[in-house]
């Protein structure tokens, strides 16, 4: 085993280097070849990672694969080093899989790109995926810091890969620097942990945790909680995600799913111990992730583009995942990213594929009846949406149950506010699938006539994730409905186990866990049959301007524009005055006024030099006397003076 | 004769050299103030030299002492004839080239 587990990583790393450099000699099908089959690969290989792992049985906690060393100063070393655990697996088995699924779908949605650009864009794809894999299995933080930071450079190429629209441009620069932010917060906190324990191995660090005081715990744990908040979207760091649309499709789903959002959840999974042992921090989180999941779903209630409503829906179920880690049910929060991976991924597909039917359409008031036109497409992102509105026994209903009922248990309000959250989240997915495939077509004639389903690269993935999304909830059934047959919690435990044993967690009967589960889905039920009745009938004639808190929700509760000015503009504006007037009179002037003075001042001296003979000797006469004034002084002078008269 | 008497005299000597150079355009009156100020200071050797031997010898019947100031009067006597040698040549040549003598017309250099 340990003999192979760099192979995962070193696929995609290989299919990056293919692609990128042969991006104008291979041919499209090779690049998608190639692309799509290191991934595969990949995916084979965390396939048999995992059947080791999940056969090793308690004994084998965790296998640290050490390839060679990192950075080696003094008594202090950072080994490249691979860890293979329980979580670490399932996390390769989402990213190879589903990216895979990605990189199938790819291949036949960007068949219309330049071929220069289709090897650059699957090269892309592919680093992101070997980044992403890196952050995964790293057996330390700066491994992990090295895959964070990759997957946050390769979500800018990939958000600004149409790099001819300046808008597009400027969407993947913001996704940049908000990643920025969230990243020195990770990277300070790696190195207070190198300060205070001197190692940043997994391993090392969390069996020394102990000795840490409670207050660098929590700053650690906070500072951690920042890195995550950027990478995975969260208040107040979420307004890249929604803009990252612009980037093709399939990257949507990637990093909405498979990829990037879900370093974070990642990261404080891996660091479970240390958030245990930092209560503030946990209901620092929990607050931000609940917050997150009903702001984020309140602004996906009103939005109008297809890819924006998911967009929304992610950062608000990244709030949940984040509500699950801050109550400490690290293993709910793992399952719904894995969930989440399986049905978001299938809705951004199913997404795309509507767009690449309607050729480029993204706004879902143009759409309509496309249920006639597309039924493997239709379907499926039925599926997706009863999976994510948390219908029983839709893999969403688990996991979010999971979470919700470790919140119950740690605060009742955690758990009304986290419904009412679920309760929006049928209600925009209903919408925004009521839109698209009921009622009648919106759309010009030209773009009707077009209408067809995606071929069969589209659909296989497709149909797959749907499959995983219906049963995917099965691997982790509530002990109220089977004792004991929660594959998940077991198979996780020995990750969480010191966190387990730290924390108090009250179990809540069988019949209130049965009522407030029937309450719920009955509710959701109840909204998406509104839902559905309500924009069933759309028309365009029912278009009229929002006004109040619809227009607020609309225009995403302004926050960008509360973000430019309280932010980008002082910053627009100290940089304005630094270029104006700093640079141009501090600096330039300095640097300017140093030739200006040696040019004047030697235009000035040269006038001396008149080739007047006679001037030259008085000068010279001159300074004979000035120099024997100083050599000798006064007193000597005066000496000689009044000897000779 | 007391010493200072020589050198108020060189002294004055020296300084109408210097004033005629300085003032004066005629090349050649410029070379002949040039040649006063080499001869104030040659006179002023030789009155030092011979000072200082006459303290001497007072001493010393047999000494020699001050005696080199003069010898090396000659040795200037020799370059200043030199010198006149080949200034009067550039005298000569400037003035078959601007038929003056007048120095502030050699300001050609200036640009």
């Amino acid at each position: 085993m340990n003999k192979i587990v760099f192979l995962v990583p070193l696929f995609p790393l290989l299919g990056f280097l293919i692609n990128g450099l042969g991006r104008k000699s291979l041919s499209k099908s090779a690049i998608g070849i190639i692309g799509s089959g290191v991934i595969l690969l990949s995916f084979l290989t965390s396939c048999y990672l995992f059947s080791i792992v999940a056969s090793a049985g308690e004994g084998q906690l965790q296998t640290v694969v050490t390839l060679f060393n990192f950075i080696s100063v003094d008594a202090f070393t950072i080994p490249f080093a691979f860890q293979v655990d329980q979580l670490s697996v399932l996390f390769l088995l989402i990213i190879t899989g589903i990216g895979f699924l990605i990189h199938l779908y790819s291949s036949a949605y960007m068949k219309e790109e330049e071929t220069q650009h289709y090897g650059r864009y699957f090269a892309y794809l592919n680093l992101f995926v070997f980044s992403m894999l890196l952050l995964v299995m790293g057996a330390n933080y700066v491994i992990m810091f090295i895959g964070w930071e990759g997957v946050g450079l390769c979500s800018y190429l990939l958000i600004g890969y149409w790099f001819k629209n300046n808008d597009f441009n400027y969407a993947a620069k913001k996704a940049f620097i908000m990643n920025r932010i969230g990243d020195l917060g990770f990277l300070l906190a790696v190195f207070w942990l190198l300060f205070k324990l001197g190692t940043v191995n997994y391993g090392d660090v969390f069996s020394q945790v102990a000795s840490l005081s409670t207050f660098d715990i929590a700053a650690i744990t906070t500072l951690l909680f920042i890195g995550a908040m950027g990478k995975s979207a969260q208040i107040p760091l979420y307004t890249w995600l929604p803009d990252a649309m612009a980037g093709p499709t399939p990257v949507s789903a990637l990093i909405h799913a498979a990829t990037m959002v879900t370093a974070g959840i990642y990261m404080i999974a891996r660091s479970n111990i240390l958030f245990t042992m930092a209560p503030t921090t946990q209901t620092l989180i929990a607050i931000i992730g609940l917050a997150t999941a009903i702001f984020a779903a309140t602004i996906a209630l009103k939005q109008n583009d297809i890819k924006k409503v998911l967009a929304y829906s992610t950062v608000s179920q990244l709030g949940y995942m984040f509500l699950g880690l801050g109550v400490g049910s690290y293993t709910g929060a793992v399952f719904h990213v894995m969930t989440h991976a399986f049905f978001k991924a299938l809705l951004f597909l199913g997404a795309g594929s509507v767009i690449h039917a309607m050729h480029h359409e993204q706004d879902i008031r143009k759409m309509g009846n496309l249920k006639k036109f597309m039924p493997i497409t239709h379907i499926t992102f039925l599926l997706a949406c009863l999976a994510i509105a948390g219908i029983p026994p839709f893999s969403g209903f688990f996991s979010k149950d999971e979470i919700l009922a470790a919140a119950f248990a740690k605060n009742p309000l955690y758990y009304y506010i986290g419904v009412g959250g679920a309760l929006m989240t049928a209600f925009y997915m209903f919408r925004l699938y009521s839109l698209t495939f009921l009622g009648k077509f919106r759309g010009t004639h030209d773009q009707e006539h077009h209408l067809h389903e995606s071929p069969s690269a589209m659909t296989i993935p497709l149909i797959v994730l749907a499959v995983l999304s219906v049963f995917g909830g099965f691997i982790g059934i509530p002990e109220v409905f089977a004792e004991n047959k929660n594959w998940l919690e077991h198979f996780l435990s020995p990750i969480f186990a010191e966190s387990t044993k730290l924390a108090t967690t009250e179990h809540l009967s069988h019949s209130q866990e049965y009522m407030m589960m029937g309450i719920v889905t009955v509710l959701i039920a109840v909204i998406i049959f509104i839902a559905v009745n309500k924009f069933k009938k759309y028309t365009d004639e029912q278009e009229q301007a929002e006004t109040g808190v619809g227009k607020l929700l609309e225009n995403k509760w302004y926050i960008d524009e509360l973000y430019n000015t309280l932010v980008v503009n002082p910053i627009n504006a100290f940089a304005g005055f630094c270029k104006n007037f700093i640079e141009k009179s501090g600096i330039d002037g300095a640097v300017n006024g140093v030739g200006k003075l040696v040019s004047y001042s030697s235009r000035q001296l040269r006038l001396i030099q008149s080739g007047q003979v006679a001037s030259y000797l008085l000068i010279m006469i001159l300074s004979i006397v000035v120099f024997f004034i100083i050599w000798f002084n006064d007193i000597t002078i005066m000496k000689f003076l009044n000897k000779l008269f | 004769m007391p010493i200072q008497y020589y050198i108020y005299f060189c002294l004055a000597l020296f300084s109408i050299g210097i004033i005629g150079v300085l003032t004066r355009r005629n090349a050649i009156i410029v070379f002949m103030c040039i040649e006063l100020m080499l001869n104030a200071v040659n006179l002023l050797l030789v009155a030092f030299s011979k000072m200082h031997y006459g303290a001497a010898l007072a001493a010393n019947p047999n000494t020699t002492a001050g005696i080199d100031g003069q010898l090396f009067v000659f040795f200037i006597m020799v370059v200043a004839a030199a010198e006149v040698s080949v200034g009067l040549a550039i005298i000569v040549m400037m003035y078959r080239n601007t038929h003056s003598v007048d120095i502030n017309f050699l300001n050609r250099l200036k640009n």
